[in-house]
């Protein structure tokens, strides 16, 4: 970082000097490729030692044989036949892993949706009805308050809420609107949506915002002395200006719904398996190329979620 | 036993105990931290691996105040611990954990057995570890990993467990105890005696159970053994066919609605119990005692079947030498002495040193921990607080009762990797 700023202002000063005392062949010293490749370097350097190598060995792994208590390395597919054991012979019903991968999706999409709805919403009162500079920072501000504790304590702190003796059940009792708690309230698929759109909605409000506030306002103004309805304008003006912003907050969504195993497994009493779950469980029965190769099938298939999601929207272009 | 005056009073009475603290003080620098005792003596530290069991404030700082051996716990769970031995043997010195988790841990050559020898109470160890009988004479079941079963290794860097009695020992025994289901009886009102009872379409939707496999597939084989559906040869070691006939009863209760969530840790199976959320479920004993020093009425519940039992002890790891291998004698030779016992025994553990416990305890404690006796005077946990009522008696009665019902321990299968498939299949259906 540092040092690409530095160069980047020796770069300035010289041009700042060159016009002075017209000496342009300094400038000309670096290269523009060079310094984007400095530039970009220490980035690429990072990426590559905590993304891509680890990467490339949880591959590797995922094809090694295992036992007890130690990895062999020795090339098995085992990780994979023992994931999928039994399912073809089970067919045209779907086995376990099939079902919880298909559980993982359905709870990827419906958090998904429902983040995207609100977090539209919240983000397109703060780009166009809030008028002021300020207000927009204070309640942009606000939206963050959450995040001043930690993720486990938000996601607990709904058991109280939601459980058998909580304070829903407890205050639907007293009004008579209910004579037996409602279960489905925790331990259940609700309770871990409501948990999931309450942690990660932020993640959807954010980028929306980001665009839309860059949208230009003269091209709502041109849309309304054109004579368009204000639905007419939010769905051919606003909806596809503000793409880059719902796609890059439904990547963060995606990718963190695909792999979370920890909010699924407080909300919904262990009892619902997901993904992520597998890979944990596999992990602590010290089947590691097991772990692995379900680390692989997940990330393949968050990878063509994301990719088909770039076919939609060029991130690339509209950035 | 107060905990205020030990925050300022601890630093300054070690460091006038200790000559080193009065070179710190002379020294001048900074007496009222308590910094210069560290500088001056080498410090003994000890990187202390295990589950919450064991570990306690109390102990730590009873124990630096007896040997100066600092203890720095690093907690995990007990699937963690056994993995962190695996990949990362030299992230620790001392390690607790469990007997079953032995099968796993010493093929893989990363902890150091001790020697029994240098173990000053080993000859006064119950014979529960060595014999697999209770004090009284009582025959203890042997069904899954026992302890003696792999108390002993063949030699000191032998991967292989002993038959009988050697030097070398795998695991030195700390506590243990004897397990059954947690109920909330004000809310069952009525008897429950049978560990079918978990399965019982009336708990419907309120009963839990443990989501540890080696641990969980236990209770789930005292189920059904009990429903009659079955009868294993050895619930510790089962086959294939057993292990799917096992899920399978489970899976259905499951599919049934039966659960109403599974824990995996102490916290979360007291807020279960608590909250109401359950009100029968495989659960720990101080797990009891904590939702019953909360005012919430719970038993752990003796059964006709019953008990499956757990033992844990101290072993070092592999990488541990020199002083640092004596400190951890010392430190083991500490904890048998007697404070950390008679602790243990106050949460409704059991010591594996009677004798040196008993001595650390009041007689009315001892009688109503131990010996399943009317409690004469009001029972108090090691913080203070009110644990039980003069005249209450212990649930499951005395040790003998007690460790003399066990019908089975925490196991490893030769089957592991299997049943741990099929538990993962049973989790997600």
């Amino acid at each position: 970082m540092d040092t690409s700023e530095d160069i980047l202002q020796q770069a300035s000063a010289d041009l700042v000097r060159g016009s002075d005392t017209a000496r342009p062949a300094k400038a000309a010293r670096l290269s523009p490729s060079f310094v984007s490749w400095l530039q970009a370097g220490p980035m690429m350097l990072v990426f590559l030692a905590f993304f891509l190598i680890p990467l490339v060995f949880v591959v590797i792994v995922s094809f090694w044989d295992y036992n007890e208590y130690q990895l062999l390395p020795a090339f098995s597919g085992r990780g994979y036949t023992d994931t999928f054991e039994g399912c073809i012979a089970q067919l045209p019903e779907l086995c376990t892993i099939a079902k919880t991968y298909v559980k993982t999706l359905k709870l990827c999409f419906l958090v998904w949706a429902i983040t995207l709805f609100i977090g539209f919403w919240v983000a397109y009162f703060l780009a166009f009805h809030v008028k002021s500079k300020t207000w927009q920072m204070g309640l942009s501000l606000l939206c963050t308050i959450p995040f001043w504790t930690s993720n486990v304590i938000r996601m607990i702190a709904w058991i109280p809420l939601l459980g058998r003796n909580g304070l829903v059940n407890s205050g639907l009792m007293k009004t008579g609107l209910i004579n037996q708690p409602v279960e489905w309230l925790l331990f259940s698929e609700f309770s871990v949506v409501l948990a999931l759109v309450h942690l990660f909605t932020f993640f959807m409000v954010v980028p929306i915002f980001n665009s839309m506030i860059r949208i230009d306002k003269a091209l709502i103004e041109a849309a309304y002395d054109a004579g368009a309805t204000g639905f007419q304008t939010l769905v051919n003006v606003i909806i596809p200006l503000a793409k880059p912003g719902i796609v890059i907050g439904s990547i963060f969504v995606i990718t963190i719904v695909m792999g979370d195993f920890i909010t699924i497994g407080v909300m919904g009493g262990q009892q619902i398996a997901a993904a992520g779950k597998i890979i944990e469980t596999r992990v602590n029965a010290l089947q590691f190329p097991a772990a692995a190769a379900n680390a692989v099938i997940l990330l393949v298939i968050t990878f063509l979620i994301i990719t088909m999601m770039s076919r939609i929207v060029d991130i690339k272009k509209e950035l | 036993m107060t905990e205020t005056t030990n925050k300022t009073g601890v630093s300054r009475r070690t460091l006038l105990k200790s000559t080193a603290g009065l070179a710190g003080l002379a020294a001048g620098s900074g007496a009222i931290t308590g910094f210069p005792y560290v500088m001056s003596a080498e410090p003994k530290v000890l990187r202390y691996l295990g589950t919450a069991v064991n570990e306690g404030d109390d102990i730590s700082k009873q124990c630096l105040k007896d040997t100066g051996i600092k203890i720095e716990y690093i907690t995990a769970t007990t699937d963690d611990v056994t993995k962190r031995v695996m990949t990362q043997p030299n992230s620790f010195d001392v390690l607790d954990t469990e007997y079953f988790s032995l099968k796993k841990i010493v093929p893989s050559g990363n902890i150091l057995a001790l020697d029994a020898k240098k173990i000053k109470q080993f000859d006064n160890i119950t014979p529960v570890f060595t014999k697999g009988e209770t004090p009284g004479g009582k025959k203890i079941g042997g069904q899954g990993t026992a302890p003696w079963k792999v108390l002993y290794l063949e030699g000191k860097d032998s991967k292989k467990f002993a038959t009988s009695a050697t030097e070398f020992v795998t695991l030195i025994p700390t506590v243990y105890n004897a397990d059954t289901l947690g109920i909330r009886p004000d809310i069952i009102k009525r008897p429950i005696n049978s560990w079918a009872e978990l399965l019982n379409p009336e708990f419907k939707g309120k009963a839990s159970i443990l989501n540890i496999p080696s641990i969980g597939i236990m209770d789930a084989a005292m189920v059904v053994e009990a429903t009659g559906k079955y009868k294993y040869a050895d619930k510790g070691n089962m086959t294939k066919e057993e292990i799917d006939l096992t899920m399978k009863v489970m899976t259905e209760a499951k599919k049934a609605g039966q659960f109403r969530a599974f824990w995996k840790d102490f916290n979360e199976s007291v807020n279960l119990m608590a909250s109401g959320e359950t009100v029968i479920q495989s659960m720990w004993s101080p797990a009891v005692t904590k939702v019953r020093s909360m005012g919430i009425a719970c038993t752990f519940q003796p059964l006709k079947e019953g008990y499956r039992s757990w033992a844990s002890g101290f072993c070092v790891s592999k990488g541990v030498s020199g002083p640092k291998l004596d400190w951890a004698y010392e430190f083991v030779n500490w904890f048998l002495s007697g404070y950390a016992g008679a602790y243990l025994n106050r949460q409704g553990y059991y010591s594996a040193v009677l004798s040196t416990a008993k001595a650390n305890m009041e007689p009315y404690e001892w009688a109503y921990w131990m010996e399943g006796k009317a409690a004469e005077k009001d029972i108090k946990a090691p913080d203070g607080s009110l644990l039980e009522k003069a005249g209450s008696v212990r649930d499951g009665g005395s040790y003998e009762d007690r460790m003399g019902g066990v019908a089975c321990w925490n196991a490893v299968m030769d089957e592991n990797d299997y049943m741990v498939r099929k538990w993962n299949e049973f989790i997600a259906a």
